[in-house]
């Protein structure tokens, strides 16, 4: 084991016999990008229907019609606040939850102590209960100990409840599959632990912080049940909050058109930090790979 | 931090040689690693110890029953101690619990297997892609990104009497009626939903692969299948077994899915998180808060034994990552108990 | 403006003398309240609000009443959901949400629970109401919300079928029964069913089963509360309907639709008859190409066994939450909200219907709405639906008996026996 490891990310196909193989691989890629995108697909397609051709089964809306997209976004409903909203407590619990985690994670994976496992047992067990059983209590206590209702910290610490254990969890894997000689070999070359941890183990384990913050983001981002129960003022909703209280013209209808326009417009900004993301993510390992 | 300093790195220790010094309270990570470790563990007794605690009480309590002369609901609780648990099994409320369980248990299993199947699809997909890479990523992940309110909304939509799925079918399936289409449109929706989280964390997993591995395979002869049951699969357990974990911990406490796209109080696809739900929308918190713990307990165990059959190596608490020594793997799932 | 301002204020020192008097019956027993003291600025607690009618009427007040100003809190487009945060606000005796826009059939769960405050009845003119109104804001013969909205079913009918069948809207099932044969048996009415009503498993299918059994002459719960759903009567209209469902005059994938799913299919044409509530009026009158039976279509009141049929009464009151602050504004603004003018509005800009019986005799009204005479019937044929503190069990138990003997699980006769006994044992005092 005295090489390091080299980025991976790139080669690990196989030579030889490209043809078959490969068409197959690409239809196999074609195939599940389909059925991830089918449903997507549906609901774009009907945030462009006008809400009197909703029911239409035809493939491409006939005509567009921006009308679901003026209905989200005018400013009445204040749902570019509820955005706002959302990139905020799912940004704060993310940056907050990632650097809490990463020392724990950290501590767990290369740190000798005594009650480790029980740790390690006790911070999943926290994701055990269910979910919906949490909030009356923790209602109880920000609505009466600490006045929090109304806040952004009401919406943010009970999200760390679920975010906690999956990142710990998460980057506890990643430091272990790194093998220990890199902080040896780094503390030879004379680095302090501490740069050893942040100039070598940090880039090398890139990948799955990055891939922990996404995982994170986006479960902050879904969050619910928590927002609703926490907040009533209007203008500290979150947008999937504000997605629910979407309502028709009437008591009755559900306006399926503008949800589903309102769910492409909460989902583009996920898109586009993946998309972002994703290159960081090979970036990280590339950095990483000791010259 | 020269604590650190101090612990030799165990680079050459063979696997299964215990650490010298293990005498408690003198190793040497212990101030440090307290130091790390507290954040976490304080911001969890707030907001999930507490409320644990909370419910766990709740449960031990109950309401008194029915209305006084002017027709008002009875104030005050009482101390029930173990009744509610008790009830949990008994009579009607037995059977509505063990439906419940049956289907929290069922949808588990087959959510969990295909999201794992479809997830190291996507993983190896998004790894091999090469052209169009990015695209491939963000295309898979839409899924996981649309959230659960939308996307269960999105699905019931789909599955209506008259909706896509029937039109692309060709047939009219009634998918959201109490029966077993009803537990497939879950399954499907679930599926459709979360396959991405375990491709993702998977996908982070093999880039940690060094390429050198593969090469030294295929100078060795291994074909493509091979390489995959020998070398991928085994190098990225860690990392599934986690994702595959905490898919089973969110499996295991579905709600929100079967609620909307199905609706409340149908037998086929009412999980035990609906039944806790149910009854506290009810006003029972006591019998609400004892379903919750039941749930937990059950959760609780689930993931003990799965971490005991495949887990081992990620509580087994020294730094040479993927091997494991059989007798550190047994004290480790101690803890867990 | 300032006639509106004079006559709240005017009430609320009412309201104030009848609790210090202690004469307003039970006022001692209203939960955390002690009388409807205290000004300030309030909440509205309330469901989606439809058109943005409700901020704008609630803008009104504002703009009079600077220094109580009242915020609208919009919960959630689900009613489950709307009760389960109401619910939590009381078990935390917040004083967050003053005044609860409540389903009707909540109220009785609220009152019973002390949730909600007795109102000063003075201050609610009964002559003003449309009597079953007032008494879906009671419980026990005591009023604890003012009426506010009100719902109630009527049978859809496309017209211009019927006129080519020769036939007249059915007073009774038998008759729909016919005139469907006929109906169905024209050229254009190929490939449509008959009939439909809310037949997925939720509230709508509650509302529904009661209008079987009501109906048909029976009754779900006696005046007292007691179960009596296990009756020739109740077993006779449920069979009607469970037969129809076999037979297939009520189209299979009707055990599907809730109030939306329905309206689509009598907009696509495919029923003859739909039993639906007002609001489907002008949205299946749409002609911007959404609806195919615009301008085809009419309404009468529900049909029954042997005559005209009862219909579920629908809609919401306004009440004033125990832990609230300032529960004389609260009160005042209750008034406001649910005076005749302000229905008035509510009507014209959100299409809600009112409770207040003289705007179902305006003329003006009824030329926009040629629903409401219709309505006026149904409404005071209506039967609250049973009025009990358990309500959501309650309903969940005639939900789950209505809709396996719809399915075809169990007979009709086996799901109202069972029925029975679990009401028994929810309204068991």
């Amino acid at each position: 084991m005295s090489t390091l490891p080299r980025s991976a990310g790139v080669h690990p196909r196989r030579a030889g016999r490209p043809g078959a193989r490969a068409v197959l691989a690409l239809l196999g890629t074609a195939l599940l990008v389909a059925y991830c995108l089918a449903p997507f697909y549906w609901m774009l397609v009907s945030s462009f229907r006008r809400s009197s051709d909703l029911f239409d089964k035809s493939p491409l809306p006939s005509p567009w019609s921006l009308e679901n997209y003026r209905a989200v976004l005018e400013p009445g409903t204040g749902f570019g606040r509820a955005l706002l909203n959302s990139l905020v407590v799912a940004g704060v619990t993310t940056a907050i939850t990632l650097v809490i985690a990463v020392f724990t994670a950290y501590a767990l994976a290369r740190l000798d102590f005594r009650f480790k496992n029980a740790v390690l047992a006790l911070i999943i067990a926290t994701s055990m209960f269910p979910g919906i059983a949490l909030v009356v209590p923790l209602l109880k206590l920000f609505a009466g100990t600490l006045h929090w209702v109304n806040t952004y910290q009401a919406m943010i610490v009970p999200s760390m409840s679920f975010a906690l254990p999956l990142a710990v969890w998460n980057l506890n894997a990643f430091f272990k599959q790194l093998p220990r000689e890199l902080e040896h070999a780094a503390m030879v070359d004379g680095c302090t632990p501490g740069q050893a941890f942040r100039k070598v183990i940090l880039p090398l384990t890139a990948p799955g912080v990055f891939t922990t913050a996404i995982l994170t983001f986006i479960a902050a981002w879904n969050e619910f049940i928590i927002a609703v129960s926490m907040v009533n003022e209007t203008s500290m909703q979150t947008a999937n909050v504000a997605i629910a209280r979407f309502g028709g013209a009437t008591g009755f209808d559900i306006p399926y058109g503008t949800k589903m326009a309102a769910g492409v417009v909460v989902t583009v900004p996920l898109l586009i930090m993946v998309l972002v993301f994703q290159r960081r993510i090979v970036a990280g390992l590339t950095a990483g790979a000791v010259k | 931090m020269p604590v650190l300093t101090a612990q030799p790195f165990p680079t050459s220790s063979p696997p299964g040689a215990a650490p010298p010094n293990r005498r408690p309270g003198r190793r040497p990570g212990g101030r440090l690693a307290a130091l790390l470790v507290s954040p976490t563990l304080l911001v969890l007794a707030l907001v999930a110890g507490y409320p644990v605690l909370a419910a766990f009480r709740e449960s031990l309590f109950g309401k008194r029953e029915g209305l006084d002369s002017s027709g008002f609901v009875q104030e005050g609780e009482k101390f029930v101690g173990l009744r509610h648990y008790a009830a949990v099994f008994e009579g009607e409320a037995g059977e509505r619990f063990w439906n419940a369980f049956a289907n929290t248990t069922f949808l588990t299993v087959t959510t969990v297997a295909l999201e794992t199947v479809l997830g190291v699809a996507m993983a190896l997909v998004m790894h091999r892609a090469i052209r169009g890479r990015a695209l491939v990523r963000a295309g898979v992940l839409v899924p996981w990104a649309i959230p659960t309110v939308v996307s269960a909304l999105l699905w019931q939509w789909i599955f209506q009497a008259d909706g896509a799925a029937n039109a692309l079918l060709g047939r009219e399936v009634l998918w959201t009626t109490d029966g077993f289409q009803a537990t497939v449109a879950v399954i499907v929706a679930d599926t459709w939903k979360t396959a991405p989280f375990v491709g993702l964390l998977v996908l982070a997993g093999l880039q940690l692969i060094p390429g050198e591995v593969y090469e030294a395979a295929r100078i060795d002869g291994a074909g493509a299948r091979q390489q995959l049951i020998r070398i991928t699969l085994p190098l990225i357990r860690p990392v599934l077994v986690v994702a595959v974990l905490f898919r089973l911990l969110d499996a295991l406490r579905m709600f929100d899915l079967p609620f909307v796209l199905v609706g409340p109080h149908k037998q086929s696809v009412e999980t035990l998180s609906m039944l806790a739900f149910d009854e506290a929308a009810n006003t029972r918190y006591g019998p609400g808060a004892a379903y919750a713990v039941v749930l937990f307990v059950y959760v609780a165990v689930v993931a003990f034994v799965f971490v005991r059959l495949l887990g081992a190596d990620l509580l087994s608490g020294d730094g040479t990552g993927r091997k494991t020594s059989p007798r550190r793997a047994t004290t480790a799932e101690g803890a867990m108990a | 403006m300032r006639h509106w301002l004079f006559r709240a204020c005017a009430a609320g020192v009412t309201a104030l003398s009848l609790t210090a008097c202690g004469t307003g019956p039970g006022t001692e027993d209203t939960g955390g309240g002690g009388g409807f003291t205290g000004r300030g600025p309030i909440t509205l607690a309330t469901g989606k609000d439809n058109s943005g009618t409700l901020t704008r009427i609630a803008g009104r007040w504002n703009s009079s009443h600077p220094k109580e100003k009242v915020r609208v809190i919009e919960l959630s487009d689900s009613p489950d959901e709307q009760r389960r945060r109401m619910i939590q606000n009381a078990e935390l005796k917040s004083p967050e949400f003053s005044v609860l826009n409540l389903d009707l059939v909540w109220t009785a769960e609220f009152a019973g629970h002390r949730w909600i405050d007795e109102l000063p009845k003075a201050k609610f003119d009964d002559a003003t109401y449309l009597e079953p109104t007032l008494q879906g804001a009671s419980y026990r013969g005591r009023l604890y919300a003012a009426p506010w909205t009100s719902d109630g079913g009527l049978l859809y009918f496309r017209s211009d079928l019927l006129r080519k069948a020769n036939a007249e809207p059915p007073s009774t099932w038998a008759q729909m029964g016919d005139t469907c044969k006929k109906v169905l048996a024209l050229p254009e009415a190929e490939g449509m069913s008959c009939y439909s009503g809310q037949f997925e498993k939720y509230e709508g299918l509650t509302v529904n089963f009661a209008e079987m059994v009501e109906s048909a002459g029976g009754s779900v719960v006696d005046g007292k509360g007691a179960p009596t759903v296990d009756s020739p009567e109740a077993l006779e209209g449920l069979e009607f309907f469970t037969e129809a469902y076999r037979s297939g005059l009520i189209p299979k994938k009707a055990i599907t639709f809730k109030e939306e799913e329905g309206r689509q299919a009598f907009q696509k044409g495919e029923l003859v008859f739909h039993r639906q509530w007002p609001y489907q009026w002008s949205l299946a009158n749409a002609e911007d190409g959404s609806s195919k039976v615009a301008g085809r279509f009419s309404v009468a009141p529900l049909p029954g066994l042997d005559g005209p049929g009862v219909s579920s009464l629908g809609g919401h009151n306004l009440a004033v939450s125990s832990f609230a602050r300032n529960k004389a504004t609260a009160l005042d603004f209750v008034t406001f909200m649910t005076d005749v003018r302000m229905q008035r509005e509510n009507l014209l800009l959100g299409s809600n219907a009112p409770t207040a019986a003289a705007l179902y005799e305006d003329e003006e009204l009824i030329a926009e709405y040629p629903y409401l005479p219709a309505l006026r019937k149904s409404i005071l044929s209506a039967v609250p639906r049973p009025r009990v503190v358990r309500y959501g069990d309650a309903t969940a138990a005639i939900q789950d008996a209505a809709y396996r003997a719809m399915k075809g699980e169990i007979t009709p006769e086996e799901s109202l026996a069972q029925l029975q006994k679990k009401l028994e044992r929810i309204t068991k005092p």
